[in-house]
């Protein structure tokens, strides 16, 4: 089912005395879900994903803009009319209804031409219940199952009832380390088998950027940017984009381009084509850097840390605006560790230049 | 850890002498007071020691109409007010305009004084030469017949008592059942909409198991306090309520020990300690029923 | 296209339904209010007619265009309500004050310090909570006979004071008061009672306002006790006092006197409730299996 999001804004009044006026949690959204596909909405916290998901949902109703399913305007549609599951952070699952009952509970309220046989719910929970390998715990209260397995509950709850639109809110936020990236694999292995649209929020780059055929990235209720996650993350709109995503997070330098040339610290470090005499942003990937003796940018050295595949040069630049300069490079390439200084030259295609005052990405015409 | 013993003693102290002599010492004493046989209170004697005021106490026909009147109001009031304050509360936390208004006015009856407020309960249902009352010609515009609730007949008196019950202990019960539902996680009711679950299907799958236990609660409490009814009915009758046969089981207590009809504080201690095992007696069976369906 | 059509039929039937539901639920809450908004209305609208209109209303009017204040004069001058008001303000305050020093002071004792027996005492403290007071009034009305305390403060006040409900309370959240605060004080060369004094009972005033309170409530609108102990109406409470001006006071005529009484008896408890409505809110939520 596609999903169409256009011009989409939803506006909450505004709390307490100190500010009265409204508050837009999102504002003028526009964007296209192709059927099929597995879309993270990413963002910080606050930065109106989750409206916007419970706005797909049909818990809210946006101030104005259009929710289209398919060719069905669903904008003014309560949520059971629209066809969607919904997995909720906390999973809500009910603590005195068994695996079974809580799957069950969906089916159980159709009403009219809708309503299934009892033949057909049993087999429909079965089937769903096999689908996310929970067969073995059907007869259990929801505490007494692991937070991956209430996970899995939640989505066949979701499922259950074949949703044209899968819906997940922070899904992975309440499991630790390891079974989160078991879990997401799951998700995305799920997804793919039943071919079903899903939406899902997070505020963990890593997550989106793993499982996600289309990624939107949010801030403060705007539409950054949205596209396949490897576009995206080569291709920053702005600064916040560019900064958002990816571990380690991108170098940001203040710099000046002058005469076709990025300047940091002075030293001419790239060429810039194409862009006019101005000061920048200069942010680099943690791959970026190459290691060169000649290299035209000269970091204090503070310190190496070796990961196996490769290592991790962990520098200090005045120019730098974070507290640190981490770079990635190659095992194979050696560091003097003695040294106090160590030089880099920048890959041009992992380094971004962006306007000092809206953070707009300036591109670089690469010849 | 010593040295401490002596000072936390001397902190204890006033409070250990209260409870001591006023809670303990009486404790034991209305036992043996209700086993002395023909006590008498001006001379502080007794005949000899037996299970007689036990036996007094329950063939005495006021008794028995304290006991019928307790039961019929505990049976009515406890489900009706539970029952009344579940609505309640189900509609107050499914509004946001004026919700605090709302609560603020139904809490009104729990601060105010039980005895000032019956007064205007009785004229508003009493019916005396002067006028019918209020309510009474809200029947007659029913085309109903006038009833005097305060000195008419007894199912008249005992709808009135009960309704007043109702009237002052509803705020309690509306408070916790507001709290209890606003504790409930959302998310569960959003969950639930989604999947398009019928408002009904809602409140009895969701809701009432959720807050059974503040039910449960507010059942065993209301047994306890229904049973203990005395100054409800005093408000509406008047202190002399074996005269107009709306006594209460505590009533019947107050009225052994002191007024007109008083000075037997062994028949007191008697009817007592009845009480108090009817209490024990309904609220262990209230638990043992809430642990099963639990 | 047709599907479209339908969904928003089903959409627009449900708004309806919503929207009805939505007027019901206001509609029976509103019924409720004025059931319990009602005798409170009725009563200020009594004291306020004359004895003469009242008393000539065969249908009861439900508004008066003369309103008067002679009730009111009439309540303080022919039956001593203003001594009843003073007798139950006296009473209030010392109770309550008695209950809160004794009450600090223990669950200080057992949230704080450590003593032997003390698990054992403080069961034996939470079962006393299960003791319904009828059962001890009839012993406590027997010893204020004998100690000759009937019709003095003391008999009406020293059995009111114990409330094992509110050292529990107390000593709850005194518990919850950090212990490095303690040891950090001990340190200092801090007493208990200037900890106590000085630390916890800041910490923890939101609790004792609470607790104060509630007890004002209690002590203010008590009625069972003060009967028996009081039968000089120069003693009486207010709850006494109704009763006896109900059944001698202005003659069973005069009833919008007795309303006047009534409203000025009621007035303290509701200006207390609405300046500290959440306070109270939260209080009785929390802890108000009192009966």
């Amino acid at each position: 089912m596609k999903i169409v999001l256009d011009h989409l804004t939803k506006k909450f009044p505004g709390r307490g005395r100190k500010n009265p006026g409204e508050v837009a949690a999102v504002s003028d959204f526009t964007l296209e879900i192709p059927d099929g596909e597995l879309v993270g909405l990413l963002g910080p916290s606050g930065c109106g994903k989750s409206t916007t998901l419970n706005m797909i949902c049909g818990l809210e109703t946006p101030t104005s803009g259009t929710i289209h399913f398919g060719d069905d305007d669903v904008t003014k549609l309560s949520p059971e009319l629209r066809g969607v599951g919904m997995v909720f952070q906390n999973y809500a699952l009910y603590p005195h209804l068994n695996v079974r009952q809580n799957i069950l509970f969906p089916l159980e309220n159709l009403r009219g031409k809708d309503r299934l046989s009892k033949e057909e719910m049993e087999r429909r929970v079965s089937e769903t219940a096999r689908l996310v390998q929970i067969e073995d715990l059907m007869e259990r209260k929801p505490k007494e199952l692991s937070g991956g397995q209430q996970q899995r509950v939640a989505i066949a709850r979701a499922l259950v009832k074949f949703p044209r639109v899968l819906l997940l809110d922070e899904p992975l936020s309440n499991l630790d380390a390891r079974l989160r990236l078991q879990t997401r694999e799951e998700i995305r292995k799920i997804q793919k088998k039943t071919g079903i649209t899903t939406v899902f929020v997070t505020h963990d780059q890593d997550e989106a950027m793993s499982i996600c055929d289309r990624i939107a990235v949010m801030q403060n209720g705007v539409l950054m940017q949205q596209g396949h996650p490897q576009q995206v993350y080569d291709d920053p709109s702005c600064l916040f984009v560019a900064k958002f995503l990816g571990t380690p997070p991108i170098n940001v330098f203040e710099g000046v381009v002058r005469g076709q040339t990025l300047y940091i610290g002075g030293q001419p470090v790239l060429p810039a084509g194409g862009v006019k005499d101005q000061e920048v942003f200069a942010a680099v990937r943690p791959e970026g850097f190459v290691l060169q003796s000649d290299g035209p940018l000269s970091c204090r050295l503070e310190r190496v840390e070796v990961m196996g595949r490769d290592v991790s040069v962990i520098s200090s630049h005045d120019a730098c605006t974070g507290p640190a300069v981490r770079s990635i490079i190659s095992a194979e390439s050696r560091v003097d560790t003695a040294s106090s200084t160590v030089r880099f030259a920048l890959k041009p295609g992992k380094a971004f230049l962006f306007e000092k005052d809206s953070e707009k990405r300036v591109t670089v015409q690469q010849n | 850890m010593k040295k401490n013993n002596g000072k936390a003693w001397l902190y204890l102290l006033p409070a250990l002498l209260f409870l001591i002599v006023f809670m303990v010492y009486p404790l034991i004493d209305v036992f043996i007071y209700s086993i002395e046989e023909g006590f008498n209170f001006a001379s502080q004697t007794y005949y000899g020691v037996g299970l007689y005021n036990f036996s007094y106490v329950l063939h005495d026909p006021y008794f028995l109409q304290a006991v019928q009147n307790t039961f019929l109001l505990v049976i009515i009031t406890v489900p009706v007010s539970t029952g009344l304050a579940l609505l309640i509360s189900v509609g107050l936390s499914s509004i946001r305009p004026l919700r605090e208004l709302y609560q603020t006015i139904y809490f009104l009856p729990y601060v105010t004084n039980t005895l000032a407020v019956g007064l205007v309960f009785m004229i508003l249902f009493q019916k005396t030469e002067y006028t019918d009352g209020l309510v009474n010609l809200v029947i007659e515009l029913f085309g109903g017949n006038a009833v005097d609730f305060i000195d008419g007949p007894y199912w008249a008196k005992m709808f009135v008592l009960c309704f007043y019950t109702v009237w002052v202990v509803l705020p309690f019960k509306i408070l916790v059942l507001t709290s209890a539902l606003a504790s409930v996680n959302q998310d569960y009711y959003k969950a639930a909409r989604v999947d398009g679950t019928p408002r009904l299907r809602v409140f009895t799958r969701i809701t009432l198991p959720m807050i059974s236990p503040m039910i449960f609660y507010l059942v065993i409490t209301g047994f306890i306090g229904a049973f203990k009814a005395y100054s409800d009915a005093v408000a509406l009758f008047g202190t002399d309520l074996n005269a107009s046969g709306m006594n209460t089981i505590v009533g019947y207590v107050y009225d052994m020990l002191y007024g007109d009809s008083g000075g037997y504080p062994s028949y007191a201690s008697a009817a007592a300690i009845l009480l108090f095992a009817i209490v024990l007696t309904v609220t262990c069976i209230n638990l043992l029923v809430s642990r099963k369906k639990a | 296209m047709e599907q479209q059509l339908d969904f928003q039929n089903m959409q627009k039937r449900t708004n309806r339904r919503q929207r009805a539901l939505k007027v019901l639920v206001y509609g029976f809450l509103s019924l409720w209010a004025l059931v319990v908004l009602f005798p409170f209305y009725w009563m200020v609208l009594t004291s306020v007619k004359s004895y003469g209109a009242y008393n000539a209303e065969h249908v009861p009017a439900l508004y008066t265009l003369e309103p008067t204040l002679q009730n009111y004069v009439d309540a303080f001058t022919t039956v001593p309500l203003l001594g009843y008001l003073i007798n139950t303000l006296i009473f209030t305050i010392v109770t309550t004050a008695i209950m809160i020093v004794v009450s600090t002071l223990a669950a200080y004792a057992f949230a704080r310090l450590e003593f032997r027996g003390k698990n054992l005492l403080f069961t034996l403290f939470l079962s006393l909570m299960m003791i319904p007071s009828e059962l001890v009034v009839i012993t406590n009305f027997v010893t204020v006979t004998n100690l000759d305390m009937r019709n003095t403060f003391a008999g009406l006040i020293l059995p009111s004071v114990t409330s094992v409900f509110y050292i529990y309370l107390l000593k709850e959240n005194f518990e919850q008061v950090p212990d490095e605060l303690y040891r950090a004080a001990k340190v200092d060369g801090t007493s208990d009672l200037k900890y106590l004094w000085k630390v916890m009972i800041p910490i923890c005033r939101p609790t004792i306002v609470t607790v104060t309170i509630l007890k004002v409530i209690e002590c203010w609108n008590s009625y069972v006790w003060p009967r028996l102990v009081t039968d000089d109406p120069s003693y009486y409470l207010v709850s006494n006092g109704i009763q006896e001006i109900r059944e001698n006071g202005f003659g069973r005529e005069n009833i919008p006197a007795m309303m006047a009484a009534v409203v000025v008896i009621s007035i303290p408890l509701i200006l207390l409730f609405l300046v500290f409505r959440r306070k109270i809110m939260a209080g009785v939520s929390r802890g108000g299996l009192k009966g």
